[in-house]
C-alpha cells in the first residue's frame, strides 16, 4: 500500500511523518506547479471550486509516481468540501487509474465504520505506536506554525532581502527529516535563535491580517505566495488560521474545542447570525478581531464561487465601515496571475499608508 | 399586519403553506411582482456580485416589497430534511439581505432547521405565531389548516404532473391551439434543477411553456414521490447532504435505470456550488452507464433567449432523431 494525500500548505510534512511512523510507504504528490493546475483544471467540473481542481492535479501526479491509496477528508456539508472525495473518485475512475480511496468522514453515527477505516490505514500497529506517531506529527505541526508565525515577523524588517526565506527553507527541510522527539524539542529553540539572528532595519512594519477560506489562506501556490509578497513589501502578516488551529477546531469533538474559538465567533453575531458552512462566520469574526487588535488592514481570500465566503463578503462593507479597518477581497481561481495580484497588493498598502497619514478613515474608502 | 413574501426561492415550494398559515392568523399577505427586468436590475445593484442569479433576483424581490408592507418574511431555511442542508447562501440569506439592502422594514427571520428532527417544522411555525402575538390554540388551528393545504398542493403536483405555477398563478394557462401538434413520437424528458430556477419563467426563459408548446412531456423532481427519490439515491456511495441535489439525483437515477426517458435537461445557475458537483456526477454516470443525451443549461443574468432557444431546439431534434431510428430499425445491413 503506497499512500498519498492532497497538498495544503506544509501539511504534507506532519502527514508524511505520521504515516511513515506507522510503517506505511508514503508517496507525497510533487509540489504544486503549473502542470498540477493544468491537469486539475482539465479534468474537473468547470464550476467546481479551485481546491478540488488542485487536489485532482495532486492525485494524478501522485498516482503517476506509483501511489495506489489516496487518503482524503470528508465532511457533512453544507460546504462543497464534504463531497469532494466522491466526485474526485468518479473523475479518477473515468481517467482509468487503479487506486483505493479512503475518505475519513467525521463520525456521525457511523463510529464503527470510521474505526474500520482507521484500522485499515494503521496497518495493525499497536496503540502505543500510533500514539507516538501522532505525537511526533503533532509536534511537527506545532513547529511549522511557529516557523510561519515568527518568520512573518522578521521578513518585513530584514536588512538583506531573502535572508529569512533562505533560513525558512532550511528549517523546513530539517523539520521534514528529523524523527526523534528530543531533536524536535531542540529545533524549537533553534528556530527562534536563527530567526532572531537575522539583522533587521529596526522599523515598525505595517500589520495586515489574512482571513478567508482555509485552503486559499494556507496554500502558497494558490494565494500566489501572499505572505512572502507582503513581507517583501515591508508588511507583517498574521493569518487567522494555522494548521494546528484547524486540527483542533475540526477533528476534536466540540467538548474539547478551545473556548477562544467560540468567543471570537461571537463577534460575528451582528453581521452573520449563524454558521454558514466552511469559514464564512470565522472570516467576519476574525476581521473584527484583527481590527480590535489594532491591525492596519485585512486581506480576505476566497476561491471563485466559494459559497460560505460569498455570504461573508456581503457583510464586509458594513464591518469595514463600522470598525474602520480597510479590507480587500481577493478572489482566486485558475486565471489569477502574480503581476496583477502584486499591483493590487501595492495599491492596497499605499492606501493604508495614506490613511495612516491622513488619519481620517471617513475620507478614504474601504478596499473594496 | 401586512406581511410581504418575496416571489422567489422557496416561494415555489412553501407558498401554499405560508399563505394559509398567515391568513388564518388574520394577516394580510403581499407578494412581490413576478420577476421582471427591472426587478433583476435592482437585485444586481444591491446584491454582492459573486452570488448566483436566484439570490440576486431575491434581493430584487425584497427591494420590490419595501414601502408596501409592514414586515418581510425571510425565513432562515437551514435544513428541510434531517441531516441535509440547502446551501450556505440560504443559511446566511437574512444576513445577506440585511447587510446589502438599506432602509429595510422589519424582517421575520425565524430559523427553519430540521437538521436534527422533523418536529422542528412544527416548532418553527409556533415561533412564527408567537412573533405575531397569537396564542397556542390559534397557531395550532392555523398550522393544521396550512398543512392540509400544503399536502394537497404537493399531492396535486405528483398526481396531475403539473408545475407549481399551474396552481399558484391564475393566468398560467396554455390554450390547446397554441400547442405545436406535430410531434408524433411524444418525447419524454427529465427536467432537473432547483425549483426556484425552472419554475421562475423569467429565470428559465419560459422553459416550461416552451416544452409544453412542443408537446414534450417532462418530469421534474416535484412530480415524483419521496419513495422514488429514496429508491433512486440508494446506490450513492455517500448520502448527499444537499436536499435539492439529492432530489435531482434520485429522480434521475430512478428514471434512467428504468429506461423511461429520452433525455435529460439540467438547469443550473452560474456559480451554483452544489450543482457544480451534482451536475458532474449526473453527467458522468449518464454518459458512462446509460447513453442518454444530456443538456446542461447554465443561466446567469447575461443569458440570451435566442441562443437558449437554439440549444433547446437542437437538443429536442436530437432526441426526436434517436427515437425515429429506434422505432425504425433498418432492414438492411
Amino acid at each position: 500500500m503506497r499512500i498519498t494525500f492532497p497538498h495544503m500548505g506544509n501539511i504534507c510534512i506532519p502527514l508524511r511523518s505520521l504515516f511513515e511512523n506507522m510503517g506505511l510507504e508514503v508517496i507525497s504528490p510533487p509540489v504544486c506547479t503549473k502542470r498540477t493546475l493544468e491537469l486539475g483544471v482539465a479534468h474537473s467540473p468547470e464550476f467546481a471550486c479551485l481546491p478540488l481542481k488542485i487536489n485532482i492535479g495532486n492525485f494524478i501526479e501522485a498516482l503517476e509516481k506509483g501511489a495506489d491509496t489516496i487518503i482524503m477528508a470528508g465532511g457533512i456539508g453544507p460546504c462543497r468540501f464534504g463531497y469532494y472525495g466522491e466526485v474526485q473518485k468518479e473523475i479518477l475512475k473515468d481517467l482509468g487509474f487503479d487506486f483505493e480511496m479512503i475518505i475519513l468522514e467525521p463520525p456521525q453515527g457511523h463510529f464503527f465504520k470510521l474505526l474500520q477505516k482507521i484500522k485499515l490505514i494503521t496497518n495493525h500497529n499497536t496503540i502505543k505506536d500510533i500514539v507516538s506517531a501522532v505525537r511526533i506529527a503533532w509536534k511537527k505541526a506545532l513547529l511549522l506554525d511557529k516557523l510561519d508565525l515568527e518568520s512573518s515577523k522578521i521578513r518585513p524588517i530584514e536588512k538583506i532581502r531573502g535572508q529569512t526565506d533562505k533560513i525558512y527553507r532550511d528549517i523546513l527541510l530539517r523539520i521534514n527529516d528529523i524523527n526523534d522527539k528530543d531533536e524536535i524539542d531542540d529545533l524549537e529553540t533553534i528556530i527562534s535563535d536563527t530567526l532572531y539572528d537575522i539583522p533587521t532595519n529596526g522599523q515598525t512594519p505595517l500589520k495586515i491580517g489574512i482571513v478567508g477560506e482555509i485552503y486559499t489562506v494556507l496554500e502558497p501556490f494558490v494565494n500566489l505566495n501572499i505572505e512572502k509578497q507582503l513581507g517583501e513589501l515591508g508588511v507583517e502578516v498574521s493569518r487567522n488560521i494555522y494548521i494546528t488551529d484547524w486540527v483542533q477546531e475540526n477533528l476534536l469533538p466540540s467538548l474539547l474545542k478551545p473556548d477562544k474559538h467560540k468567543d471570537i465567533l461571537r463577534l460575528a453575531q451582528p453581521y452573520i447570525k449563524c454558521f454558514v458552512g466552511g469559514h464564512g462566520q470565522e472570516t467576519v469574526a476574525q476581521i473584527i478581531n484583527f481590527a480590535n487588535k489594532g491591525f492596519d488592514g485585512v486581506i480576505h481570500l476566497l476561491p471563485f464561487t466559494c459559497m460560505p465566503e460569498i455570504v461573508a463578503k456581503s457583510a464586509i462593507p458594513r464591518v469595514s465601515q463600522k470598525h474602520s479597518i480597510p479590507v480587500m477581497t481577493v478572489i482566486l481561481d485558475e486565471h489569477s496571475a502574480e503581476t496583477g495580484f502584486k499591483t493590487r497588493l501595492e495599491a492596497f498598502i499605499d492606501m493604508i499608508y495614506h490613511k495612516k497619514e491622513v488619519g481620517d478613515f471617513a475620507k478614504m474608502h474601504s478596499g473594496n | 399586519m401586512k406581511i410581504g413574501i418575496p416571489r422567489a426561492l422557496f416561494y415555489y415550494q412553501y407558498y401554499p403553506f405560508w399563505k394559509t398559515f398567515f391568513e388564518s392568523l388574520d394577516q394580510k399577505i403581499v407578494l412581490s411582482s413576478p420577476t421582471n427586468k427591472d426587478l433583476l436590475k435592482k437585485g444586481l445593484e444591491l446584491c454582492v456580485d459573486d452570488a448566483c442569479l436566484p439570490v440576486k433576483i431575491f434581493h430584487g424581490h425584497v427591494a420590490n416589497l419595501i414601502g408596501k408592507v409592514d414586515t418581510i418574511f425571510i425565513p432562515r431555511i437551514i435544513s428541510i430534511e434531517p441531516k441535509e442542508y440547502i446551501c450556505p447562501k440560504f443559511l446566511g440569506l437574512p444576513d445577506m439581505i440585511k447587510n446589502s439592502i438599506p432602509d429595510l422594514p422589519d424582517i421575520i427571520d425565524v430559523d427553519l432547521n430540521l437538521y436534527k428532527s422533523k418536529i422542528m417544522f412544527f416548532r418553527h411555525f409556533i415561533k412564527l405565531g408567537e412573533i405575531l402575538n397569537k396564542n397556542k390554540k390559534q397557531i395550532l388551528i392555523a398550522f393544521n389548516k396550512a398543512q392540509r393545504v400544503q399536502q394537497r398542493f404537493e399531492y396535486q403536483l405528483i398526481k396531475e404532473k403539473i408545475v407549481p405555477q399551474d396552481i399558484l398563478s391564475e393566468t398560467y394557462k396554455i390554450s390547446q391551439n397554441e400547442i405545436f401538434s406535430y410531434n408524433p413520437s411524444k418525447l419524454k424528458v427529465l427536467l432537473l434543477g432547483h425549483h426556484y430556477n425552472i419554475y421562475d419563467d423569467f429565470i428559465s426563459m419560459n422553459l416550461i411553456m416552451k416544452l409544453r408548446k412542443k408537446n414534450v412531456t417532462f418530469i421534474t423532481s416535484e412530480m415524483v414521490t419521496n419513495k422514488i427519490i429514496v429508491e433512486g439515491t440508494k446506490n450513492l456511495s455517500k448520502d448527499m447532504f444537499w436536499t435539492l441535489g439529492k432530489k435531482a439525483i434520485g429522480t434521475a437515477y430512478y428514471y434512467l435505470e428504468r429506461k423511461k426517458v429520452d433525455g435529460i435537461i439540467h438547469v443550473a445557475s452560474f456559480g451554483c456550488g452544489p450543482d457544480s458537483l451534482v451536475g458532474e456526477i449526473l453527467e458522468k454516470r449518464t454518459r458512462r452507464d446509460f447513453h442518454i443525451p444530456f443538456l446542461f443549461l447554465n443561466l446567469d443574468e447575461h443569458s440570451g433567449e435566442a441562443g437558449f432557444n437554439t440549444r433547446l431546439e437542437a437538443f429536442l431534434d436530437v432526441l426526436e432523431g434517436r427515437k425515429y431510428f429506434e422505432d425504425n430499425i433498418p432492414t438492411y445491413g
